[in-house]
Formats: C-alpha cells, structure tokens, sequence
C-alpha cells in the first residue's frame, strides 16, 4: 500500500510535483499558504498573483485564480484588483528582490495607503532565478555572484528589514509578520492571520517569510539550516510586529 | 449604468474636460492615475465628478503603478483607465507591454508633449513611436490620433468599445494642444446615438466553484519554452491582422486629382486640412490624407490614394522630427513617390507653415 | 465674420487668462467657433502669461497662429514677448500708464495703440479690475463679441464674487464700458498711437 502524502485542497494537482529546487523553501510556504486558503475556505474567492524570480514558479500552484506580474508590479496589481473587487481575498506572492528593491515603491504606498491586500514576501537572501545575485536581504559578508568577496555594508548598505520598516509605515490595523521556514506552524499561523486580517476588512497585511536557497548558496543540508536559522534569524528577527486580531502569538 | 450626460448638449471645454465626461459616458468605473502636465486636469475633473457617478479613482505612487492598477482592474472585470505624457508614457510602456501579452482591456489617453526627457510640458507629436510602438517584443495596440475635442469625445467612447472587444490596449493619442484648448463639441450618451457599449467582464474571480461550476484561470505572461512564446505571438498577430479591416480609420480629400497628397495625423491635421484649401484657391491641386488610427495603420488606403491621384509628391508633416514620417515609410515600402518632409519637432504647425512648404517643392 | 486671432499677455497674476476665458465663453455663447489655449510652459506659475484666441464663424484650424490680428501686451516683458506676433495687419496694444523703452515694440505694426489700463483703474475705478478694461478694450478693438455678450459672461464667472458683494458688479461693468469706449476711441481718433 502506497500513502500519498497529504496536500492541501487548493493545490493544483496538474502542477505537481513543483519545479522549486531540491531544499528550496517555497514549497514549504506554498503549503502553508494552500493549507490555510483550505481552512478558511476561500479557494473560489482568492486571487494570486505572482512577481517574476522564483516566485513566478507557483503561478499554477494552487487551484485558484492566478495572474502573473512583472518584476516588483505584483502589489500594484492586486491593489487593482482589490479595488475593483472588495469581495475577493488578493494574494501577492514575490521574492525580496521584487518587493524591496525593484518594487519597493509599490510595496511603501500600498502600505502608507492601506491597502487590504495580503503580500507574502519570500526572503532567501538573494535572487535565486536569475543566478544567484546580491538582494536587498544579502546579509554582510555573505557571497553572492555580484559580492564575490562578501557583501560589504560600506558599499552597498545593510539589509533590508521589511516588516520593521513595513509597521513604522502603517496603521494600527495592519497585519505585519517575519516568519521562517524552520517553523512551519507558526509560518501557518501568520499567514493564516494575514488573510483573516484582509477577510475582516482591517488593513495592509504582509508576511515577510525566511527561507532557503541551498542551489545559489551552495550549502548542504544542514549547512542550510544553519544559515537560516542561525545567522539569518539572527539579524532578521522572527515573530508578529503588528496584528490587530488579537490571537497572534504575543 | 447610470446617466451621466442626459440630454445630448453642446458644451465648450478643454479636451482634458472632454476626456473625462467621455470616460464617464463610456462607463469607466474606475481610473489610476499620477500627475503629468498636460494631462493633469483629466484627474481632476475625474475626481470632481466621479463620485457623483459612483465612479472611483486612485492617485498611485507613479506612471508604473497607475499601468499596473489598471492591468489589475480590467483582469476584475471593470473598465478601467488612465491618462499620462511624456516620461510618464515611458514609464507605462511596461504595464502596456504586459496588457498586450495577457490581452487587457486596457485604455490610456496619451497627452504628448515635447521631449527628449522632460522637454516641455507644452506640446509635440513626439510620442508616436512610443504609443505605437514602445512595448517590448511585439505586442498589438490600438492607437487612435484625434483632431478636435468632437473627436476626443468620440474616440474615447469608440476606444473603451474596442478594448473590450478585441482585447487590446488600446490608446487615445492626443497633445498638450488638445488638452488644454477650449473648442466647442456634442457631448452626448453613446446609447443615444445608437452606440451599444461593450460589458466589461472578470477575466479572473468569477462566480461559482472552481471545478464545479467553473474552470480555474491562470493568466500568464511569461513562457518557459521559445515555441509556446512564438504560438503565442503568432496567434495575436493573426488576430491582430484579422481584425484590421474593422479597426482602420482615415481621412481623405481633394486627393484624386492631386499633385502633391500632404499627410499629417492629429492636430496637425487641421492646418493640412487649411492649406489644402487655400493651396486649391490659387489653383495648386493639393490633396490630403490623415491617418485617424496610428496603429493600425491605413496602409492599403494610402496606397490606393497615391495610386489614384497619379500625385507627383507626398509632403509629411509632423510635430516631430520624423514619427510619422518613419511610421509611413515602413508602411508603404516600396511606393515610389518622392516624400518631403516638414518636420518642426515640439513646435506647432500652422497652415501658413504648410502652404510655404509646399509652394518651395512643387 | 472671417477668422480673428488674438494674443493676450501679461504678468502672472494680472488676470491675462481670466478675460481670455470670459472672452471665449462669451463668443461660444454666440453660437460662434471659438478656441483658447493658454500657454502653460514653465511660466504658468508666474513670469509672461499668454492666451491665445481665435474667433470665426467657421470651423478653426490650428490651434495656435505666428501672426496676431490683435496683441494685447500688458507689461514691458509682455511686449516683448508678443513683438513677434504682430505684423503689418496688426494691431499692437500697450498699457503706456508706465514708460517702455522703444527697443521693445514690434518692428511691425498696423497700429501701435497705447491705453492707460493701470492708471485708469488705479485712479478713476479700483486696481482690481484692471483686467476688466483690458477685455472691454479687447471687444471695443476687434468687436468679436457684443458688449451684452460680455457682459453675460463676466456674470457667469464672476457671480460668486457678485453675490458676496454687489458693488462689485457695477464696478466691473464700468471697466468693461471704459475699456471698451478708450479703445474706440484710440483706433477713431488716434489717441495714444505711435508708429
């Protein structure tokens, strides 16, 4: 007897198995994210879009209405969309490279403006699609194809904390999340939260997610782990900054 | 929809002024738009008046974001737009490149003015290439060039109609003269005149359950392998070149016996029409021709009224230094006629201007 | 009545595009063809301000024009700014309640009129309606619209300023009078003309 293991619902099955990486962390968050659409049964109603990286990757993950974007134009399109279709539950999926360098624009007035979309950002220290080079989350030392010798903070900056700089931008009733692959219950949660937070009609919500890229990083298995959990964590602290439903983990 | 004109009336406003009550005629529920002169009051009328009309409008961080919203809401189903010039146009060029990919309802009026860069805030026909052409790879648009404020209310109206209908972008181009002159012009709702308007529908997040009562939609852009993209491409263009014949719109006088046929597109327009006049008072045979869509363009009528006439030589003129007078070389190859060219880039073109030009070349 | 173009300019701020749109206004209430267009280069937010008008009972060409059958210019920079719309059917007016440097008219000109706008409303109205016997002095020039037309029109843009203040009304229609009866006069008598 063969078990097939458990999927979430909203998965597209003709999409399976996924084209992410061997160790990458997408699919971790694509199934917490499907798990959570499943329980809150919104599968007919969500809308996801995706930025182009890897996350562009997941455009047919999920047996739900998906549009694809251009690089760092995901917020804006499902800000369209919301705007047009309240009822709808908006999903923007992009990478650190889309959210907060190319579309990092976007990403600030649709936070400043409240937007009630939801935006789940994948932060894996660098941009996996095109090779592996430095991304606004690099962190200092780290080597990257454009940081041969380690990216050096003198040079080209500190990285970026999103949801730091996300909740001094937004109201009391936005959703504002780090979490990281290496706990799948609590990511669930978050993400959970920052649907709900949109279903309920509140504000801006977004999920910035730590994640793993052992292909451009060129670690083992636990090499990988390391780094997410010991070095990334380290600088880009884990737990809810915002959540105005009151059932988060504070 | 609700009314918005009633009555059709006579009415003497700018062709900002004119943009916005022929979007709301047209339907347009929703507008995304940031701050560029000369297309500045198309907003703000919009703002005034769109609440009235339970119409909606976003301010958005910048020209990209104003494209992409728009991408956004006509993928909901809404008739949405947006108006921009100049360096703004440059920056839409990408939300305009993704709705000729995925085919968007998309529509834009396009207020040029001078450049390169910021140039003026004045007025060209410098954004030509740009609005027909700008988007990366070879995607299909609708480009209509308007002469008078009728026809900007007109052409509104007819764009919004064929967006929805073709699914292709599609543009109002217009300049810094037209938005900001006062002239009179009907304004009237289409259903009035008969005009059907097309009904907007969800291309995503439609009703029912996924799997039972409907397929679920992935859009996409971008393809994995070169010989989707080329099935893809090949497919719009056959589309494109299908409908052509319905899409095409020109002008044409006093060509059959011409001499000399001066083509010019928009404002522009208006002094050819003039100097053709007063040439034919002093007795020279001048015939003119207007293209009114840009793209697609009346390449076999401009061909057939060359050939008709037996005209010696085609004049082109043009509010700069060249857009249309490529557009229309690459249209006609191989036609033989002797093109001169008055090209004044930035700077309007009058029928005195015209009428010299032709006097120096006959 | 064939086509009339008219260039009106002056110093941000002394009302050059206010008169050009009650102008315009007016006109288009007579039923004739009409176009407007101010200039709103960089300058719109202050410096030399131009409109642009043209009247006919025909349908108007292009929207602007090289040569002026009438150019109002309001200040010394606006003289010069507009020197090169007149030629020689054209009607050059100046506000000479102030000197200009000869350097600075048009080297072409039908007539080069000189009307005391400034001083006028300064001593005999009120400063603020200065660009009112402008507009009277712009109709009595190129009669492209009736005195009633006017008059019609200046209610209609001004009436909230009237409603909050009624002498306001009268005022006004005595600088669209004055203006108007100056100008006649200028062009009958030679009043104020050089050149």
């Amino acid at each position: 007897m063969t078990v097939s293991p458990a999927v979430p619902k909203s998965w597209y099955l003709p999409s399976k198995p996924h084209k992410f990486c061997p160790g990458c962390g997408h699919g971790i968050v694509l199934k917490a994210l499907g798990e959570a659409i499943d329980e809150l049964d919104i599968q007919d109603k969500t809308i996801f879009g995706c930025d182009i990286g890897c996350s562009l990757l997941s455009w047919d993950f999920f047996n739900c209405d998906s549009t694809q974007t251009h690089h760092g134009r995901t917020t804006p399109v499902m800000v369209g969309i919301k705007r047009s279709r309240p009822e709808l539950v908006t999903i923007g999926y992009m990478g650190d490279g889309g959210g907060y360098s190319i579309g990092s624009q976007h990403l600030l007035n649709a936070a400043v403006r409240n937007e009630r979309v939801t935006l789940i950002l994948v932060n894996n220290t660098n941009y996996g699609m095109t090779g592996g080079q430095m991304a606004p989350t690099t962190l200092p030392g780290q080597k990257t194809e454009t940081t041969p010798y380690g990216r050096d903070p003198d040079v080209t900056g500190y990285p970026t904390k999103g949801p730091e700089f996300l909740s001094a931008l937004t109201q009391d009733d936005a959703y504002i999340a780090r979490a990281t692959v290496s706990n799948y219950r609590q990511l669930k949660r978050f993400i959970k939260n920052a649907l709900c937070n949109q279903i309920e009609g509140n504000g801006f919500s977004f999920v910035e997610v730590l994640s793993t890229c052992p292909t451009n990083w060129r670690t083992n298995a636990q090499q990988t782990l390391h780094f997410l959990e010991d070095e990334m964590e380290k600088y880009f602290p884990v737990g809810e900054l915002k959540n105005p439903l009151g059932k988060g983990d504070k | 929809m609700q009314s918005t004109i009633g009555e059709s009336k006579k009415a003497f406003m700018t062709g900002n002024e004119t943009v916005t009550w022929a979007a709301l005629a047209a339907g347009a529920e929703v507008m995304f738009g940031y701050p560029i002169t000369p297309q500045n009051e198309v907003m703000h009328y919009w703002t005034r008046l769109a609440p009235k009309f339970g119409r909606e409008f976003l301010q958005t961080e910048d020209e990209i974001s104003a494209g992409f919203t728009v991408c956004g809401a006509v993928q909901a189903g809404k008739k949405a737009f947006t108006a921009t010039a100049g360096p703004g146009n440059v920056l839409m060029q990408e939300p305009f490149g993704m709705a000729e990919a995925m085919r968007l309802p998309l529509v834009a009026v396009i207020q040029q003015r001078g450049g390169p860069s910021s140039g003026t805030v004045v007025y060209s026909q410098q954004e030509v290439t740009l609005t027909t052409y700008g988007g990366n790879g070879e995607g299909n648009r609708i480009v209509y060039s308007t002469a008078t404020h009728q026809e900007i209310f007109d052409y509104v109206i007819k764009g919004f109609n064929s967006a929805w209908k073709y699914r292709f972008p599609t543009f109002i181009l217009g300049d810094g003269y037209q938005a900001k002159m006062r002239e009179p012009l009907t304004i009237y709702e289409p259903q009035e005149r008969g005009i059907e308007m097309v009904t907007p529908y969800p291309l995503i997040g439609k009703a029912g359950h996924i799997g039972a009562d409907r397929e679920v939609q992935h859009l996409c852009n971008i393809y994995s392998l070169e010989e989707e993209l080329y099935d893809v491409v090949m497919q719009h263009a056959a589309e494109y070149e299908r409908i052509i014949p319905e899409l095409v719109e020109y002008e044409q006088k006093e060509c059959d016996d011409a001499e000399i046929i001066i083509v010019s597109h928009g404002v522009v327009s208006r002094a050819a029409d003039d100097a053709v006049k007063l040439l034919r008072d002093q007795g020279i045979k001048a015939g003119y021709f207007r293209p009114i869509t840009l793209r697609p363009f009346p390449e076999q009528q401009l061909r057939d009224t060359i050939a008709k006439s037996g005209a010696k030589k085609m004049l082109v003129a043009e509010s700069a230094y060249g857009q249309l007078f490529r557009l229309i070389r690459q249209e006609i190859y191989g036609e033989t006629i002797p093109i001169e060219t008055l090209l004044m880039p930035g700077v309007g073109i009058i029928d005195y201007d015209i009428m010299t030009k032709v006097k120096s070349i006959l | 009545m064939s086509l009339i173009k008219i260039a009106l300019a002056g110093e941000g701020g002394q009302g050059v595009q206010a008169i050009a749109e009650i102008m315009a206004e007016a006109a288009y209430n007579q039923n004739m063809q009409t176009i407007y267009i101010p200039n709103f280069g960089l300058e719109q937010r202050g410096g030399v301000s131009i409109a642009f008008l043209q009247f006919s009972d025909r349908r108007i060409g292009a929207p602007k024009f090289n040569k002026a059958d009438v150019v109002i210019a309001l200040s010394e920079r606006a003289i010069g700014r507009t020197a090169g719309y007149s030629d020689e059917n054209t009607i050059f007016m100046y506000d000479n309640s102030y000197p200009v440097p000869e350097a600075e008219f048009p080297e072409k000109a039908k007539k080069i009129v000189g009307l005391p706008a400034i001083e006028t409303a300064n001593n005999k109205l009120h400063p603020r309606v200065f660009n009112i016997i402008i507009m009277g002095a712009a109709i009595g020039l190129t009669k492209v619209v009736s005195f009633e037309a006017a008059k019609e029109a200046l209610v209609h843009k001004l009436a909230y300023k009237f409603e909050k203040d009624p002498e306001l009304r009268e005022l006004n229609f005595k600088a669209l009078q004055i203006g108007k009866e100056m100008a006649e006069a200028s062009l009958q008598e030679g009043v104020g003309v050089r050149g």
